[in-house]
C-alpha cells in the first residue's frame, strides 16, 4: 500500500513540500489550505461540545440530510430567479433539509418508543435516499445536468474558488466565535443539564445554539470535505483530545489543535500529491492523531494503561515471593520454590522470570545460579507485607464478620492496597480492643 | 421497452426488482435484532467501512473478481466491529463516538484508495457503492410476456448479484430459524443469556458477521444507503406495530418486501407519468421505507400518535366528568342541592366542562333545571364512590405516607381517578369530613 502511495506522490521535492507547508504557493491553494485549517479549528471546538453532550452521531444524520437540500436548491433556484450553481444557494438548501433532519430525529424520539440510534439511522438513510433520488432526477432531467453536485458527497477542495473559500471561512469563524462566546453556557449544559435547568438557564435554547454551531460547521465543510466525511471532523479530533486531558478548556484547545492540524496538513498534502482527495486526507490525518492519542497518551492511553497494569501485577507478584520467603524464614529462594510459587499463583514461566528480574532490578534481591538471595530491602518488604497480611486478617475477622476460613484468600488481594495511614489506624483499633498484635511492629518504613 | 408508465417490463424490471426485494428482506430481518440491541448504527458503520476492504481486495488481486471483493469487504466489515469494540473498551470512548471515529476514518481510507486505484487506470466508482447499480441488472434475452418464460432460461439468466442475494437471504433465514431463541434472550437480557449457557458475546459477534455478510451481498446491487435503510426502517416500523418479537420479525419481513416493491415502482413508473426519466430505485426504496415508517408513527393501532392522542383525550374527559360529579356531591354535602352551571367551570377549560355536562346529562348522572345542576340518584352513587376513594386516599397519605393534612388534597385529586383502590380506612378523613360508606 505504502508503495502505491509513494509512487502516486513520486516527483515531489523537499523544496515543494516546504513551500506548500509555508503557504508559499499559488493564491488558490493558499486560500484552500487556510480555509480548511480554519474549518478544522472550528469543528474541533464545536465537536468537543457535541461529543460531551453525546451528540456525536446526531451530526451524521445532519450531514446526510443535507443532500436532498443541495439537489432541491439546484432544481428550484431558477424558480426564484437565483443562480443554481451559486454555492450560497446550495448551502442554504443544505441547511434547510439538514435542520429538518435533526428535527425529525427529535420528533421520532418524542413521539415513538424508538431509541436514538434507530432515529438517527432512519433519518440518515431516508434523507440520503431522497437526496440520491433527487440527484438522479437532476442528472437525467435537468437541462444543464447535475454539474458537479456529486462533489458534495465526497468533497472537492481542489476545485474551490476564492469566494467559495471565503464563504467557508466566514461560516467556520462564525461558529468558532459563537462557541467561544457561549463557552460557559455550553460547559454547563454538557456537564449537568438538570442543574442548569434548575438554576434557571434556558437549556433548550443553549442546546439549540449548540446544534446551530454544528449545522454551521457541517455546511461550511460540505464542499471541501464532503458530506459523508464532514462528520469525521466533528467527531475524531475531540475523541483524540479526550485521551490527553480531563480539563475542559484543555480538551477544547487540543481538539481545535488536532482539527486545525488535520485541515492544514490534509489540504497541503492533497495539494502536493496528485490524486489525493483533500477530504479523505484531512480525515486520515485526524485518524492518525486519534491512533497516536489512543495508543500513547500518558494517562488514558492504551500503552500507559497496559504498563500500569503490568507494574501493579509485578509488584503484587514480587510481594508474594517476599512474603513467602519471610513466612518460611528463609533468605534465599531456590529455583524449585519459585516454580512452586508460580504454580500456586498461576504464573507462566515467562512471568515468573520477569518477577525474578523485577526483584533483582528493584534491589530487593541478588540473583544467583540456582535462585535468588534476598537483600535487606527485600527482607524488610517481606516482613512488612506479612505483617499487613496479618493485620488485615485480624481486621476482616473482627470487623467485617468474615469466617476465619475465608480470610486468607481475601487478604491476599487487599494487602497490596493498604496505605500506611490505614495500617496505623488498624494498629490503634486492634490495640484498643486489646487483641494480640502480630509481631514485627516498627518495620513500617 | 414499456408502453405505458406502469407496465412491467420483464427485461428491465425483473432482476432489479428481485435484487431489491431480496436485499430488503435479508437486511430487514436482521435489523430486528440490531434495533432491539440499540446497534442500529453498527449497520451504518459497517456499510460505510466496507469500502477500503473492496478497494484493497481489488488492488491486491488486480481483478474485479467478485469472490476477492467479497472476502475483502467481509473482512473490512468484521474489522469495523472489532475496532469499534476495541476503541470503546481500550479508549473508554462512548459507543456513538467510537463508531463515528472508526467508520469515518475507514471510509476516508477507502476514498483515498479509490483515487490511488484509478491512478492505475482502473475505474472503481465510489458513488456506486453508495447508490448501487440496480439498473444494470438487465435481462437482455427476456421474452415479452411472463407466460413465455421458461424456467431453464430464467435460471441461466439470473445475474450473479441476484444469486448472491438469494444465498444471503437463505443464510439469514436459516440463522434466525436455528437461533431465534438464543437471539431473543441475548437481545433482551444478555446477562441471563450468558448464565443460561449461551454466551451473549458470541451471539453478538455471530449477528455482526451476518450483518457484514448481508451488507456486502447487498451493496453491489442496491448500494449501502439502502442497506442502512433496510436494516433500520422495517424493523423500527414493525416495532411500532407490535409488542411480540415473533410477530415483529414477520411484520418487518412483509414491510421490507412491500417497501422494496413500492419504492421500485415509484422510481420507474411514477416519473414517466410526467414524461420524465426514471430515478434511482435504491434511493426511492429508502424514501418509501421512511414513508411507511411515518405512517406507522402516526397511525399505529397501539403506539401511534393518533391513538395516543385519542386515549389521552378520552382520559381527560373522564377525569373532568368525574370531577364534575364530585363537585356537585360536595356542594350537596354542604346543603346546596343545585349548583349554577357557571360556577362549575371555574379553573377548567369551558369546552371540556360543557362536553362533560352534555355526556353526564345523557347518561342520567345529572339533572339541569333553570340553569342549576343537581345529581340524580345514579350520579350520586358514582360521586359517592369517588368521594370515598378521594378521602380514603387522603387518609392513607397522612397516616401511611406521613404527609401533612394540608398537602394531600392535590395528590388525592389525581389518585381518585385510578383504577387502583385505596386501602380501607376509618369513617372520617384527615380534614374531619365523613368518608361515605361502600355502596
Amino acid at each position: 500500500m505504502l508503495g502505491t502511495l509513494a509512487s502516486a506522490g513520486g516527483g515531489v521535492t523537499v523544496g515543494e513540500i516546504v513551500e506548500t507547508l509555508l503557504l508559499r504557493t499559488g493564491f488558490n491553494t493558499r486560500m484552500v489550505i487556510a480555509g480548511t485549517t480554519l474549518l478544522g479549528i472550528a469543528s474541533g471546538v464545536v465537536g468537543a461540545f457535541a461529543m460531551l453532550r453525546k451528540r456525536s452521531l446526531m451530526t451524521d444524520a445532519l450531514s446526510h440530510a443535507t443532500l436532498p437540500g443541495i439537489a432541491l436548491a439546484f432544481l428550484f433556484a431558477p424558480v426564484f430567479g437565483l443562480a443554481s450553481r451559486s454555492l450560497a444557494v446550495l448551502l442554504i438548501g443544505a441547511t434547510v433539509t439538514g435542520v429538518l433532519g435533526v428535527l425529525c430525529v427529535q420528533a421520532i424520539l418524542r413521539l415513538t418508543r424508538l431509541r436514538e440510534d434507530a432515529a438517527i439511522g432512519i433519518v440518515l438513510s431516508v434523507f440520503f435516499g431522497a437526496g440520491v433520488v433527487a440527484l438522479s432526477y437532476v442528472q437525467v432531467n435537468a437541462p444543464s445536468g447535475s454539474a458537479g453536485l456529486n462533489a458534495f458527497i465526497f468533497g472537492q477542495a481542489a476545485t474551490m474558488q476564492a469566494h467559495d473559500v471565503m464563504l467557508m471561512a466566514v461560516l467556520a469563524s462564525g461558529a468558532l466565535i459563537a462557541s467561544i462566546a457561549l463557552f460557559k453556557e455550553f460547559t454547563l449544559v454538557c456537564f449537568n443539564d438538570s442543574f442548569a435547568r434548575v438554576d434557571g438557564w434556558p437549556v433548550s435554547a443553549i442546546d439549540l445554539a449548540m446544534m446551530a454551531m454544528v449545522v454551521l460547521v457541517t455546511v461550511a465543510g460540505l464542499q471541501a470535505v464532503g458530506l459523508i466525511l464532514v462528520v469525521a471532523l466533528l467527531i475524531v479530533p475531540p475523541v483524540a483530545a479526550r485521551f490527553w486531558t480531563e480539563r475542559l478548556w484543555l480538551l477544547v484547545m487540543l481538539s481545535a489543535l488536532f482539527g486545525g492540524a488535520s485541515g492544514y496538513l490534509g489540504a497541503a498534502i492533497s495539494a502536493l500529491l496528485p490524486r489525493m482527495p483533500a477530504g479523505a486526507v484531512i480525515v486520515l490525518t485526524a485518524g492518525v492523531a486519534f491512533g497516536v492519542s489512543m495508543l500513547f497518551a500518558p494517562s488514558r492511553g492504551v500503552v500507559a494503561g497496559a504498563l500500569r497494569r503490568l507494574r501493579l501485577r509485578l509488584r503484587i507478584a514480587s510481594d508474594h515471593v517476599l512474603e513467602a520467603a519471610h513466612d518460611a524464614g528463609a533468605d534465599r529462594i531456590e529455583r524449585v520454590t519459585m516454580r512452586e510459587l508460580a504454580d500456586l499463583h498461576g504464573w507462566s514461566a515467562w512471568f515468573a522470570w520477569v518477577v525474578r528480574r523485577w526483584l533483582i532490578g528493584a534491589r530487593m534481591a541478588t540473583g544467583t545460579r540456582d535462585g535468588i538471595v534476598l537483600r535487606e530491602r527485600g527482607r524488610r518488604r517481606g516482613r512488612q507485607v506479612s505483617r499487613n497480611h496479618a493485620l488485615w486478617e485480624q481486621y476482616l475477622v473482627s470487623y467485617a464478620d468474615i469466617a476465619p476460613s475465608h480470610v486468607d484468600w481475601s487478604v491476599d488481594l487487599v494487602e497490596h492496597v493498604l496505605s500506611e495511614e490505614l495500617i496505623r489506624d488498624l494498629e490503634k483499633k486492634l490495640a484498643q480492643r486489646g487483641e494480640a498484635l502480630p509481631s514485627g511492629s516498627g518495620v513500617t518504613a | 421497452m414499456s408502453v405505458g408508465p406502469v407496465e412491467f417490463d420483464l427485461a428491465r424490471d425483473l432482476f432489479p426488482l428481485a435484487a431489491g426485494v431480496l436485499a430488503a428482506l435479508g437486511c430487514g430481518l436482521l435489523g430486528n435484532f440490531l434495533v432491539l440491541r440499540r446497534l442500529s448504527l453498527m449497520g451504518d458503520a459497517i456499510s460505510h467501512s466496507v469500502l477500503p476492504g473492496l478497494v484493497i481486495a481489488f488492488l491486491v488481486t488486480s481483478s474485479r473478481g467478485s469472490l476477492a471483493m467479497f472476502i475483502g469487504a467481509t473482512v473490512a466489515g468484521l474489522a469495523t466491529v472489532v475496532l469499534v469494540e476495541a476503541v470503546k473498551r481500550l479508549g473508554r470512548v462512548e459507543s456513538g463516538a467510537a463508531m463515528g471515529v472508526v467508520f469515518s476514518v475507514l471510509f476516508a481510507l477507502g476514498v483515498l484508495l479509490i483515487e490511488v486505484a484509478s491512478a492505475r487506470g482502473v475505474d472503481l466508482d465510489a458513488d456506486c457503492v453508495l447508490h448501487g447499480q440496480l439498473e444494470t441488472l438487465v435481462w437482455f434475452s427476456a421474452p415479452d410476456h411472463l407466460s413465455d418464460v421458461a424456467l431453464g432460461d430464467l435460471l441461466r439468466a439470473v445475474p450473479q448479484e441476484v444469486t448472491t442475494l438469494g444465498i444471503m437471504v437463505v443464510v439469514v433465514l436459516a440463522f434466525l430459524g436455528l437461533f431465534f431463541k438464543e437471539l431473543r434472550i441475548a437481545a433482551f437480557d444478555p446477562a441471563l443469556s450468558t448464565t443460561q449457557g449461551f454466551h451473549a458475546g458470541i451471539m453478538h459477534y455471530a449477528l455482526m458477521v451476518l450483518v457484514a455478510f448481508a451488507t456486502v451481498a447487498s451493496f453491489e446491487a442496491v448500494g449501502s444507503i439502502l442497506v442502512i435503510a433496510m436494516l433500520i426502517c422495517p424493523a423500527s416500523t414493525a416495532r411500532l406495530l407490535t409488542d411480540r418479537l415473533r410477530t415483529q420479525v414477520w411484520l418487518s419481513a412483509a414491510i421490507a418486501v412491500l417497501t422494496a416493491s413500492g419504492g421500485y415502482i415509484a422510481a420507474t413508473a411514477v416519473p414517466g407519468i410526467w414524461g420524465k426519466e426514471e430515478v434511482n430505485a435504491a434511493g426511492s426504496m429508502s424514501v418509501f421505507a421512511g414513508l411507511v415508517l411515518a405512517i406507522a408513527v402516526v397511525f399505529s393501532p397501539r403506539h401511534g400518535v393518533v391513538v395516543r392522542r385519542l386515549r389521552q383525550r378520552r382520559l381527560a374527559r373522564a377525569v373532568v366528568r368525574e370531577d364534575l360529579l364530585a363537585t356537585l356531591y360536595r356542594a350537596s354535602e354542604s346543603g346546596r342541592p343545585g349548583t349554577a352551571v357557571t360556577t362549575l367551570s371555574e379553573g377548567r377549560a369551558p369546552r371540556l366542562v360543557r362536553a362533560a355536562m352534555r355526556v353526564s346529562e345523557r347518561r342520567g348522572d345529572v339533572r339541569v333545571a333553570e340553569g342549576r345542576v343537581s345529581l340524580t340518584d345514579r350520579g350520586r352513587r358514582v360521586a359517592k364512590a369517588l368521594i370515598r376513594r378521594h378521602r380514603l386516599w387522603e387518609h392513607y397519605l397522612v397516616d401511611e405516607a406521613g404527609l401533612p393534612p394540608d398537602h394531600v388534597h392535590g395528590t388525592a385529586e389525581l389518585l381518585e381517578h385510578l383504577e387502583t383502590l385505596p386501602p380501607e380506612g376509618p369513617q372520617v378523613d384527615p380534614h374531619g369530613r365523613e368518608i361515605p360508606g361502600d355502596g
